[in-house]
Parts: C-alpha cells; sequence; structure tokens
C-alpha cells in the first residue's frame, strides 16, 4: 500500500478497493467477506439488510439534490440492493463550527421529505460540532436496516448467460456535482439522478425469480460496478457502446472535459443482472427508460469487454485514479 | 500491399483510435504510429522540476491543468508535492487560475502553461486582460510548444519512415492548414486534418491512404466543419502579441529551434521564470524507458522492457504512460 492516502484511495478505483480490502481483513467474518453494500443476516425468523455510509458532499447543494437527500437516498438504496425493504435510518451529524442554522434547517427539511418519500423512519441519531477546519460544513453518516424477503439470495455473483440491465441514462450526479463544485460555468441543465429506488426494486423483483445481483454505480461508476461483479463471479461482462443509455448533453459535457461517462457517479440508477429468458419483463418492469446494455460470458474471467461503437471489442479498464479533465 | 505508415500526431487521436477500436479494423499494411501531439508527454523533466521548485515556495499558489498532476519530473509530481504540503490546485482554464490570484492578492498565483497552438492564444489573451487591469500577483511559467517544428523534425529524420500525418483537428481551427503546406511539398508526406469522432478519423485515414498511393503529396481537410484553411487569425494575433518562439526541449526529442514560446519583454512582469529565478537543472535520462523512440514513431510500447511491469498507469515511469492521452498508457489500459 501507498505510504500515505491519496484521494484516489476513496474514488471507486482500484486503489480504494486496495485499501477496503486490507482494511476489512482485519475485521474478516462470514458476513463481511461477502463485500456487499449492505450486509446480510437472519435474526430470529427475519433476513435483515444492514447497511451504513457517510456524505461527505461538496457543494452541499448542487442542482437536484443536496446532502441531506443523499445521506437519505444512498442508504436505502444501498439497503435496496439486497432485496429488502427498507424501514429504519440513523442519522449522525458533524458539523463545522460556523455553519449558518439556517443551511442547517434546511438540509433537515430535506432530510425529512426524502424519509417520506422513501417511507423510512430516522429513529436515532447524533450530533457533534467541530472546530473549524476540522470538517467542512458538514458531514453525514447514515445506517439503515431493511428486511429481505425476496425468495432467492441476491448477491455480488452473476451468472453465465445473464443479461445485464440499467434503469436509465448515466453519469448524471457526478456531473451535476462537478459542475457546482468546480464552478465550471457551464450552463448546463445536468441534474443529479438521485433518487430512492426501494420501490424500483420491488416491483423489478416481482417480474422474476431469477434476479442473481442489483447493484447502484455510484462511485466509480458503471465501469467499476462491473468490474466487481465481473471479479466477484470469475466471469467475464460485454457490454455493448451503442446500448448504454447517455442523454446527448451529458454525453457533450463529459466529451469536453476528457471524461467518460461509465466512470462517473450516478445516485438514482440500478442495474440489475438476471436470467436471459426473465430479461424483457426485467426491463419493463425496471421503467420506461431501462435498456439491457450487455452480457454475462465464461471467456475473460474477471474482464469487462466493452464493443464499441464501430464493431471491435475492447477492454474496458478498471478506474485507475480520478479522471482528471485534459488540456485539449 | 506496400505497408503504409501513418502517424497521428495528437494525443486526442490516439485516444480516439484506441477506445473506438478502429486499429483492430484496419488491414495489415496500414499501420498507425503515434506522434508527439500530448503535450503533458512531451514537456521535459527539467521543466517540470522547475514547476514543483516554484511550487514548494512559500505564499505560491500553482495552478495547472489536471493531467500535469501525475507527471513525474525526477523529484517527483505535482500530486506529491501537494501532498507534503504545497498548495496546488487544478483549473479547468487560464481563467480560473487568474480568479484565484484575484480572490487571493497575498499569494503569487502561478499557471504552469502547457499545450500547443490550442492551448495557448486563450493564455495569451488572459495575460491581455490580466495586464491591463495591472494584476500583481499573477504569472506564468511558459512550457507551451509549437506543433510544427516538432512535425519537421519527425518529418525530415532519416529514421523515421512516416507516409503520411494524421494531423490534429483541434490545433488546425487556430493554425489553419497553410502551415501543413511546406512540409508535405519538401518531404513528401501526406497531410490530411481530421477530426474526433472515430467516421472523421476513418475518413482521415482512407484520404491518407489514397494520397500515399497515388504519391499525391499535399493537404486537405477533412474536419471542414471546424478548420479553415487561414485557421483564427485573430487567435495568431494574440498569440504573436503576447509570445515570441525560442529552443526548447522536448522530452524524447530533444532541443528543437524555435519549437517554444516564451513571453515577449512588454509581459516580463507576468513571467514566472523571470520572477521566480528559474534554473532548469540537468536530469538523467530514466534507464531502459524508450519513450523519446515512442513518441518518434519507431518504437511500439510492447517494445520496451518497462512496459506493463515497472511502467504501469498506476507507477508511471517514463510520460507517455502517465498523461490519459499517452501512447503506452492508451496501449496498457485498452491494448490487452
Amino acid at each position: 500500500m501507498e505510504n500515505k492516502i491519496t484521494l484516489a484511495h476513496g474514488n471507486g478505483g482500484r486503489l480504494m478497493h486496495e485499501l477496503i480490502e486490507h482494511l476489512a481483513l482485519k475485521f474478516s467474518n462470514k458476513i463481511l467477506d461477502e463485500m456487499a453494500d449492505a450486509a446480510e443476516f437472519t435474526v430470529g425468523n427475519s433476513k435483515i439488510a444492514f447497511s451504513t455510509d457517510s456524505y461527505v458532499v461538496n457543494p452541499l447543494f448542487f442542482p437536484g439534490s443536496d446532502i441531506g437527500k443523499l445521506a437519505v437516498f444512498g442508504t436505502v438504496n444501498d439497503i435496496a440492493m439486497k432485496g429488502a425493504k427498507p424501514l429504519y435510518i440513523s442519522l449522525g451529524l458533524i458539523i463545522e463550527e460556523g455553519l449558518e442554522t439556517s443551511i442547517l434547517l434546511e438540509i433537515s427539511d430535506s432530510i425529512k421529505n426524502a424519509a417520506k418519500k422513501a417511507k423510512v423512519q430516522v429513529i436515532t441519531g447524533d450530533v457533534k460540532v467541530v472546530e473549524k477546519g476540522a470538517c467542512d460544513k458538514i458531514f453525514i453518516n447514515t445506517s439503515g436496516i431493511g428486511i429481505i424477503s425476496y425468495a432467492s439470495k441476491i448477491d455480488a455473483k452473476a451468472r453465465e448467460g445473464d443479461e445485464i440491465i440499467i434503469n436509465g441514462p448515466i453519469a448524471e450526479h457526478g456531473l451535476a456535482v462537478l459542475n457546482a463544485r468546480e464552478k465550471l460555468g457551464f450552463i448546463s441543465n445536468i441534474k443529479s439522478d438521485c433518487i430512492n429506488l426501494n420501490f424500483d426494486v420491488e416491483r423489478t423483483l416481482k417480474a422474476s425469480r431469477h434476479i442473481h445481483v442489483l447493484r447502484d454505480p455510484t462511485r466509480g461508476g458503471v465501469a467499476t460496478v462491473l468490474h466487481e461483479i465481473a471479479h466477484f463471479s470469475n466471469l467475464g461482462i460485454e457490454i455493448d457502446e451503442k446500448l448504454i443509455p447517455v442523454r446527448p448533453r451529458v454525453a457533450r459535457f463529459c466529451d469536453i472535459l476528457g471524461f467518460d461517462p461509465l466512470y462517473i457517479a450516478n445516485e438514482g440508477k440500478f442495474l440489475c443482472f438476471v436470467r436471459r429468458n426473465d430479461a424483457c419483463r426485467v426491463r419493463s418492469a425496471m421503467g420506461k427508460d431501462a435498456r439491457i446494455i450487455g452480457k454475462v460470458v465464461r471467456s475473460h474471467a474477471k474482464e469487462v469487454h466493452l464493443k464499441t461503437i464501430l464493431g471491435p471489442m475492447r477492454i474496458l479498464p478498471e478506474l485507475e485514479s480520478d479522471q482528471l479533465p485534459r488540456i485539449c | 500491399m506496400n505497408t503504409i505508415k501513418l502517424m497521428e500526431v495528437c494525443g486526442t487521436h490516439t485516444m480516439a483510435i484506441v477506445r473506438a477500436g478502429i486499429k483492430k479494423l484496419l488491414p495489415a499494411w496500414i499501420e498507425l504510429v503515434s506522434g508527439p501531439g500530448c503535450p503533458v508527454c512531451v514537456t521535459s523533466e527539467r521543466d517540470i522540476d522547475a514547476a514543483i521548485d516554484i511550487a514548494r515556495q512559500k505564499d505560491v499558489i500553482m495552478t495547472t491543468f489536471g493531467d500535469m498532476m501525475r507527471v513525474p519530473g525526477s523529484t517527483g509530481s505535482f500530486e506529491e508535492t501537494k501532498q507534503k504540503g504545497s498548495d496546488i490546485r487544478i483549473v479547468y482554464s487560464v481563467l480560473d487560475a487568474l480568479r484565484i490570484a484575484e480572490e487571493n492578492p497575498k499569494h503569487k498565483v502561478v499557471f504552469m502553461g502547457v499545450g500547443f497552438e490550442t492551448t495557448s492564444p486563450t493564455v495569451a489573451s488572459v495575460l491581455k486582460e490580466a495586464r491591463a487591469r495591472k494584476i500583481k500577483n499573477f504569472s506564468i511559467l511558459s512550457n507551451f510548444k509549437l506543433i510544427f517544428p516538432a512535425l519537421r523534425t519527425i518529418a525530415g529524420s532519416r529514421e523515421v519512415q512516416i507516409d503520411g500525418f494524421i494531423c490534429p483537428g483541434h490545433v488546425s481551427v487556430i493554425t489553419g492548414s497553410v502551415p501543413y503546406e511546406k512540409i508535405a511539398k519538401r518531404y513528401k508526406k501526406a497531410c490530411v486534418i481530421t477530426g474526433f469522432e472515430p467516421g472523421d478519423i476513418l475518413k482521415g485515414i482512407e484520404k491518407l491512404v489514397r494520397r500515399v498511393r497515388d504519391k499525391n503529396y499535399g493537404v486537405e481537410i477533412e474536419y471542414a466543419r471546424a478548420v479553415r484553411k487561414k485557421g483564427n487569425p485573430t487567435a495568431q494575433d494574440v498569440l504573436k502579441e503576447v509570445f515570441t518562439p525560442r529552443g526548447v526541449e522536448w522530452r524524447g526529442l530533444g532541443v528543437i529551434k524555435k519549437s517554444g514560446l516564451k513571453l515577449r519583454n512588454k509581459y516580463k512582469d507576468f513571467d514566472a521564470e523571470r520572477i521566480f529565478k528559474v534554473k532548469r537543472r540537468s536530469v538523467l535520462k530514466k534507464k531502459g524507458c524508450i519513450c523519446g523512440e515512442i513518441l518518434k514513431g519507431l518504437k511500439k510500447p510492447a517494445d520496451c522492457k518497462l512496459f506493463g511491469k515497472a511502467c504501469t498507469t498506476r507507477h508511471p515511469v517514463g510520460p507517455c504512460m502517465v498523461s490519459s492521452e499517452g501512447t503506452c498508457a492508451a496501449y496498457y489500459r485498452y491494448g490487452k
């Protein structure tokens, strides 16, 4: 491991995975070792999904969302990706001294509304205030639990022949935040796609009993999640560039900055790996913008390949470190 | 069929070619080699060391384009220097650097100027504005380069056998097609200026192959929706007003006469080299690294002993691996 932690250790790419694996080894147990976004375990007769996540987004408010909404939906979605129905969440706030009370109230209103929308309750919480400079305005941690009722286990392992479906166009959250944070001044109507996915997932699960993987491609984008799944499943993944939904304005924005939308964060998208026979039914259940983008194959295990617009296949590399805007 | 060897001059073309898988579509007798048109790749270690020396000074805010952050000099990169506490910020435009200067009047804000004719006119016009507004704490470390002297060097080299150039679309928007004409005529090379969509590149290759086959050496604009014969005269004028050519070192190609840009005397108060009394130290060449040969199109990444072993995108040795548009990085990521 490197001597110092860099931002690349938190971007969803390879360095972050190495760091997490390194830390997880210390606590190794059967539940943790599954390395899913939410842990799955049994209490009495109930199967439970449990997840935690911290939110440190800058700026606090950006087109389409804010840190409060993100903190609720982020955890709700992680629980939903286990096929669970999210019920309760906790709320931890770390606040930098000097934060305007009005901002805090605005964020807490946003949390309230988001919880209402996702039908979860905030049932415990904590507030800490730290010196100026010890954190950036406000950091939020949420944990949540939900009940799993889906019959078969949803884990990180895809099966050969699975079709891969995404519920809509990608890369909007990451670009909306970037445009707001860096004051790029692009006049753009790109908004974060931040939304709760629990009801969409519920509908999706009803469409097939053979859903093997559900994942929300947040940090590191779709490419990063596909890599993780190829790796855990010890199978290859093939996706088709022309089938991947990207809105034209998003594609153009990425083009200017030299970014690849496949590596940009989403907060309202999920990928579903399902048995081929059920793919069309599941796609319909996932919503009108859902698209089948690829499939799971036996060849080139642990690698993700992409069929380019012109037809040839190439490797879709793992995200190394943050995408940096280019010179020309 | 005789092999036809074409050089894509520009790093953005290299990237577009690997991303679209174009090489896999071409017959074996059309060979594409990558050229020196990645500004990050050709910035010498000496120039990076000098910039880092400035960034380490007290009260300095160094600003740079994103792709320069990880480029190793002989003593480290901007990224490493930043982790040790220096204030180095990524900007998306030189205007952002100027804004930082205005917001931080007690700091000296330096912009690491890297790029070709695409980038330098914007910087020149911002300098004009900074001068007019009498901004005192803003300066440019000029490592700007001109593409044509490098093209002439490659076209005129006996060891490099290139039949034609896939010419950079962005640079040509500024320069126009006229400067290519001399190169085409004198060195008997076909030149086609192309855009960056996969279709543009394929069309450009087709035109080049026809020209080479017919020995019809000349210049053609395939990217007509953006490039005019005379380019953008306003940008050319502002560039000439602020900068003047000088000989500079290119990583891999050595020193090329009149291939770099320095600030004119009128702008000396904005010249970081003068303000910080920059000394460029000599550095040892990295053992085994063949980036120089790769930038000239003589060798391919796979010919390098370090490629994929000692030199990876995570721990790059040479510049071609560092830049996202570098030839080695492109092959390493997509080439397997």
